[in-house]
């Protein structure tokens, strides 16, 4: 158990140091400079030359890319160019609203997967289980942005239900505490519900194939012929097909992750996703790079996790095999 | 009815996208009269008209070819990729499975919008580029799946059979492998189909897809963000269209599935 974990830390980790080596010098190599993008052009030339002597970009792309690794060792990610702000201080700020946006989506879309199939499984081949089917393939094959567009549209727009924008209302830094949970939920509400229904019917088809498996198994023949209702033993082959689904969240990561990008981008949420995306268009190098690093070891280390919650939930997986991928 | 919407869907969208413009001759881009700029949908310009006076429904037709061209091409690239990989790692020597595959996890393991937006964005965004993009992006899935098959193939009857013969390496795999593998890959591109034309509207709509003149369905709606309300048809309208082209293509793959490999578990797409 401890050399295979060993050997899976230190490939996860050699996989992100690679990684990393390659966006560096993609995002060297491209085209632009970032202090056109970033200050625009009321600078001197003098003032060009003191900026590139202080983020480095007048030395050769290897000597920058050492002194990055280095800084990433000591723990010092670097300043971000456009915002004149450490990178870790601004990482620090974004990651909380995307851990929030994506741990919740990630929850919502479970249970309206472990609902649809609980419909699915219990009308079989019945109007019921087709109208989810249908349903579920159309929210599956929206355009997420395009989803998030409408909800802005009809529900605050139109309706005025919820904000369209933004974390916090204005005047959040005034309100009593239960005030400013009600804002958070409030604004937290469209971009959940859109990035949970987006993904839910994908977990949905895999937990309908575990389920259905577990449908054959003897303890189901057992609980049957006790005499269990339907609902009861439903709810048996359920809890045993989720299991394993919900080992595998870190495999799920990188997806969320993505959607979470498309809907930071869409309801103006301050996280991760839309600060990389700022970030690309400035050529804010330093913050691409931390952004980028956080991203890959969140995904690694999740993908680590599977394996590890996997095996715990299913101890027949044998240490030398060792699970990867999807 | 269901079975065959896929089919129908897709084939209807091509033949749409491809004799539309020819028929409807008028061009997409020519700026109308001020005062129909922003009407909202009458029987003469069904989807409105944008805020240029421009007719939504022309547009919509013209854009569509942006759409699947992308989406074909790239996943034809994606699985052409994915398929060499897949087979070089199944049946090629064996030194060459744990380097293949350990670079199949290392792009699997990362958000592929983070990659798409870094190389679109960094490099200069234009069509052809997103089409790349995606296609060398896109490849992971099947090259595990083709991997998977091709292990499972090499050990039957007909493949030692051939190797008895005396047959190189990759006249196994182009002759008597690779047809085998056929349906597999086949759902495999229709599946991801759907999916790329979402990562590309995506694009367009931050963008970063088609540049100005050519007209595409992302773009579209990013034109129509500002105008939410008073010109609600002009997010609407376009959204559909990506929705119906994304619904036809996953049908289409389900369907197929069914056809082909009753047996089959999906993979999950992009």
């Amino acid at each position: 158990m401890i050399p295979w974990l060993l050997r899976r830390v230190l490939s996860a980790l050699l996989l992100v140091c690679l990684l990393m080596t390659a966006v560096f010098f993609i995002v060297r190599l491209a085209p632009g400079d970032p202090l056109d993008q970033v200050v625009g052009n009321e600078l001197t030339d003098a003032d060009r030359d003191l900026m590139r002597r202080k983020f480095q970009l007048d030395e050769p792309l290897s000597r920058q890319f050492l002194s990055w690794a280095g800084g990433v060792l000591t723990g010092d990610l670097g300043e971000s160019l456009g915002r004149q702000q450490p990178v870790a201080a601004i990482i620090g700020e974004v990651l909380p609203p995307t851990l929030l946006l994506t741990v919740s989506a990630y929850v919502l879309q479970l249970l309206l997967a472990v609902a649809a199939v609980g419909v699915m499984v219990r009308w079989r081949g019945r109007a019921p289980e087709h109208w989810v089917q249908g349903v579920g393939l159309v929210f599956y094959s929206l355009p997420a942005f395009w989803l998030g567009l409408m909800a802005i549209m009809l529900m605050s727009r139109w309706l005025g239900w919820f904000p369209a924008a933004g974390l916090h209302a204005t005047d959040y830094p005034f309100m009593s505490g239960p005030d400013r949970a009600l804002d958070l939920l409030r604004h937290m509400f469209l971009p959940v519900t859109t990035l949970a229904l987006g993904t839910f019917m994908g977990t949905a088809r895999y937990l309908r194939a575990g389920v259905e498996e577990a449908l054959g198994q003897d303890y189901i023949l057992a609980a049957r012929s006790r005499g269990l209702g339907r609902g009861r033993i439903l709810g048996h082959a359920l809890r045993n097909a989720l299991l394993p689904i919900i080992t595998l969240v870190g495999l799920h990561l990188p997806f969320l992750l993505g959607g979470a990008v498309v809907t930071e981008v869409v309801f103006g949420w301050p996280g991760m996703g839309r600060v990389t995306v700022e970030a690309i268009w400035a050529r804010d190098y330093p913050l691409i790079m931390g952004t980028t690093l956080v991203a890959a070891l969140t995904v690694v280390a999740g993908s680590l996790l599977a394996d590890l919650l996997y095996r715990w939930a299913d101890p027949r997986v044998r240490p030398e095999r060792g699970m990867s991928g999807s | 009815m269901m079975r065959r919407a896929g089919f129908l869907i897709s084939v209807g969208l091509i033949l749409v996208s491809a004799l539309g413009p020819l028929v409807l001759s008028q061009d997409p881009t020519a700026l109308g009269p001020v005062e129909l700029g922003l009407q909202a949908p009458t029987w003469s310009h069904p989807c409105g008209t944008d805020v240029h006076g421009r007719d939504v429904l022309l547009r919509l037709v013209h854009g569509g070819r942006v759409s699947l061209l992308v989406g074909w091409l790239s996943v034809v690239v994606a699985v052409t990729l994915g398929a060499t990989v897949g087979l070089a790692a199944g049946l090629g020597p064996r030194w060459l499975d744990r380097p293949l595959m350990y670079l199949t996890d290392a792009f699997l393991a990362f958000p592929r919008i983070f990659l798409v937006l870094l190389l679109v964005s960094l490099i200069s965004p234009s069509l052809w580029l997103v089409m790349v993009v995606l296609g060398l992006t896109g490849w992971m899935g099947v090259a595990r799946l083709v991997r998977a098959e091709t292990l499972s193939l090499r050990e039957r009857d007909f493949v030692h059979a051939a190797r008895g013969l005396g047959l190189t390496a990759r006249q196994v795999a182009v002759r008597h492998v690779l047809p085998n593998l056929l349906p597999t890959i086949l759902v495999a591109a229709a599946l991801r189909i759907g999916g790329t034309i979402l990562t590309e509207s995506f694009l367009s709509f931050l963008g970063l897809g088609a540049q100005a003149p050519t007209i595409s369905w992302g773009a579209m709606i990013q034109e129509g963000r500002d105008h939410l309300l008073d010109g609600w048809w002009l997010t609407v309208f376009p959204g559909l269209a990506i929705a119906l082209t994304v619904v036809g293509y996953n049908l289409l793959a389900d369907d197929l599935r069914r056809r082909m490999d009753p047996r089959a578990d999906e993979e999950a797409g992009s």
